[in-house]
C-alpha cells in the first residue's frame, strides 16, 4: 500500500465523522429549529466569530483555558504520584492493602462534588481548593488500575525473580513496574479525563479567585451568550482531548515494541 | 542462608549435586503431594521423573529448587548456580531476546560486558544467533523455549532443572529441542533433573528414569538408560528404545491401575 492511501485510510474515517457532525450542527440550526429558537444552537461560523475572533471573548477564554488547564495538570500529577505510592504500598503489603483499600472504595462513593463548597470554606477560592477537588475526583480510578497492574504479575515471572534472590526494589524496578505499565497507562488516561472534569467542576462553584473555564461557561449561560458558551465547551473538550493524546503518545512510545494494545499494525 | 547452603553441600556424598532423603510434602489444605521421596542426582547425570499430570512432579521440582519448602525429610541441593526452565518460557515481554538472556546474570550482578559476552555464547549454543533484537511476541514457541534455555545457560548451572519445558510444543520442535538439549548437556556436564509426562522423552534424554505414582507422589521404579552420549536422534526408532519405553510405560501402568 502506498503511503498516500495509508494516510487516507487512517485519517479519512475520523474526518468524515467530523464533517458529518458539522453538517448535522448546521442542519439543526437552519432546518430544525424554528426562527425564535435558533439562538440556542448558534451555527459553527458564529461560534468562531463571537468566541474565537472577538478580542474580549478570546482573551477571556484564553485566560480561563490556561487557569483550568494548569489546575487539571497539577491535579493530575499529584493524583498520579499519590496513586503510585499508594498502589506500591498496597501491592507490597497485604495488611496495608486491607487497611487502606476499603477507604479508597468509600472515597469513590462519596459525592465529591458535594464536598466542593466545603473545600471553598476550608481553603477559600484558592488553587488549593481546586486542586484538591481534581485529585479526589481522579485518584481512585488511577489507583485501582495501578494496583490491578502490580498484582496481576505472572506467577512464573515472580518465581523466576525469587530463584535469583532479588531484593524488593530490584523486583519492583525490573519486574512489577514494567509488567504493570499497560495498566498504569490505562489508569493515567482515565485520570487525565477526570482531572479536566474536576477542574471545570471546581471552577463552576467559585465565583471568586482565578478565572477558569468553568466559571466562564456559567457566566455565558446566565447571560445567554450561547456563541461564547459553545466556544468554551469546545475549548474544555480540546483540553481533555489534548491531555488524553499526550498520555496516549507516551504510552505508545513505551509499549509499542512489546504490548499488544500499542502494537503497530503492519 | 549461605551457611545453610554450605552445610548442605558438605553433607552430600561425593559428586552428588542434589539429594532427596525421605522428602514428604503436605499442603496446608491436607493434600499429600509427595511421600517419602528419596533419590540423588550426581554431576553428569540426567535424571528424569515421569508420571501423569497431578502426581506431584512439579511440586517435587519446586522443592528441589527451593521455591517451596517441604514438610518432612531432607532436601540437599547445590543451589549456588541453579538453572531452572519453567513450563512456559516466562520471558519478559518488554525485553528483547538478548536482554532476556542476560536477565539472570544481570539479577546476580554479573558486570555488563561479561554478561553480554556470556549471553552471546548462550544464544549461539541454542541456535538463536540473528534473533537477538526480537521481542518474545515475535518468536515461535520453540524459539521462546530456546531463549529460556539460553537465559539459564548464561549462569553455567551445575544443577539444571526442567519443569516439562517442551510440553506445549509441537512434536517436530519438541524432538529438535530434545536433540539440542542433549548436545548442550554433553557440552556442559551439569546435573540434570527433568520432569515430563512423555515416556519417550524421558527415555531419550536420561541416564536414569524415575517413575512416579499418583498422589501422593512416590518413586515406584528406577530405570538406568544405558546408551552413551552423544545420542543420535535416530535411536528413537530402534527396537531397544521401544523396548525401554515399554518397560517404563508398563511400570507406570501398574502404578496407576
Amino acid at each position: 500500500m502506498s503511503t498516500q492511501t495509508k494516510l487516507l485510510k487512517t485519517y479519512m474515517p475520523p474526518l468524515a465523522t467530523f464533517g458529518a457532525f458539522i453538517g448535522v450542527w448546521y442542519a439543526v440550526h437552519y432546518f430544525i429549529l424554528s426562527e425564535n429558537r435558533k439562538f440556542i444552537v448558534p451555527p459553527p461560523h458564529a461560534v468562531i466569530d463571537n468566541a474565537f475572533l472577538n478580542g474580549v471573548a478570546r482573551s477571556e477564554l484564553a485566560e480561563g483555558l490556561v487557569n483550568t488547564g494548569r489546575i487539571a495538570l497539577f491535579g493530575f500529577l499529584i493524583a498520579s504520584v499519590l496513586a503510585l505510592f499508594g498502589s506500591v504500598l498496597m501491592a507490597g503489603n497485604r495488611m496495608i492493602e486491607r487497611a487502606l483499600f476499603p477507604y479508597a472504595v468509600a472515597l469513590q462513593t462519596v459525592p465529591i462534588l458535594a464536598l466542593v463548597p466545603l473545600f471553598s470554606v476550608w481553603f477559600g477560592p484558592t488553587r488549593t481548593a481546586r486542586i484538591v477537588t481534581c485529585v479526589l475526583v481522579a485518584i481512585f480510578p488511577i489507583l485501582t488500575s495501578f494496583l490491578f497492574g502490580l498484582k496481576s504479575v505472572d506467577s512464573g515471572h515472580q518465581d523466576l525473580f525469587t530463584l535469583n534472590n532479588v531484593s524488593r526494589t530490584t523486583r519492583f524496578r525490573k519486574l512489577l513496574f514494567p509488567a504493570a505499565l499497560p495498566s498504569i497507562f490505562t489508569g493515567l488516561r482515565i485520570g487525565a479525563g477526570l482531572c479536566v472534569i474536576g477542574a471545570l467542576v471546581a471552577d463552576f462553584f467559585f465565583s471568586r479567585g482565578d478565572l477558569g473555564l468553568g466559571r466562564l461557561l456559567n457566566n455565558y449561560a446566565k447571560r445567554l451568550e450561547y456563541e461564547k458558551l459553545f466556544g468554551g465547551v469546545i475549548l474544555a473538550s480540546a483540553l481533555g482531548v489534548a491531555i488524553y493524546i499526550l498520555i496516549g503518545w507516551i504510552a505508545n512510545r513505551s509499549l509499542r515494541d512489546w504490548h499488544e494494545s500499542e502494537a503497530r499494525s503492519a | 542462608m549461605t551457611d545453610r547452603k554450605e552445610t548442605q553441600i558438605a553433607s552430600m556424598p561425593n559428586n552428588s549435586r542434589l539429594e532427596f532423603r525421605n522428602v514428604s510434602m503436605t499442603f496446608p489444605d491436607g493434600t499429600e503431594a509427595l511421600k517419602e521421596v528419596s533419590f540423588s542426582v550426581a554431576a553428569g547425570e540426567f535424571v528424569t521423573i515421569v508420571g501423569p499430570s497431578g502426581c506431584g512432579k512439579s511440586t517435587l521440582l519446586r522443592v528441589a529448587s527451593g521455591l517451596t519448602t517441604h514438610s518432612n525429610g531432607e532436601c540437599l541441593a547445590d543451589r549456588g548456580s541453579l538453572g531452572y526452565v519453567f513450563q512456559d518460557a516466562t520471558l519478559l515481554p518488554w525485553r528483547t531476546v538478548q536482554r532476556n538472556v542476560e536477565l539472570n546474570a544481570e539479577l546476580q550482578g554479573v558486570p555488563e560486558a561479561e554478561r553480554r559476552e556470556r549471553a552471546r555464547q548462550a544464544i549461539e549454543l541454542v541456535g538463536l544467533t540473528g534473533s537477538e533484537k526480537k521481542y518474545p511476541k515475535q518468536l515461535s514457541g520453540g524459539m521462546k523455549m530456546r531463549t529460556s534455555l539460553a537465559r539459564s545457560l548464561v549462569m553455567k548451572p551445575s544443577v539444571f532443572m526442567f519443569d516439562e519445558p517442551f510440553g506445549a510444543l509441537d512434536e517436530i520442535s519438541r524432538e529438535r529441542l530434545q536433540d539440542e538439549l542433549l548436545r548442550i548437556f554433553d557440552h556442559e556436564g551439569f546435573a540434570g533433573l527433568f520432569i515430563t509426562h512423555s515416556v519417550p522423552e524421558a527415555v531419550f534424554l536420561s541416564t536414569r528414569v524415575l517413575c512416579m505414582s499418583a498422589r501422593p507422589g512416590r518413586i515406584i521404579a528406577d530405570f538406568s538408560i544405558p546408551w552413551e552420549y552423544p545420542r543420535r536422534h535416530d535411536i528413537r526408532y530402534s527396537p531397544e528404545f521401544a523396548e525401554m519405553c515399554g518397560k517404563v510405560s508398563e511400570s507406570l501402568r501398574e502404578a496407576h491401575a
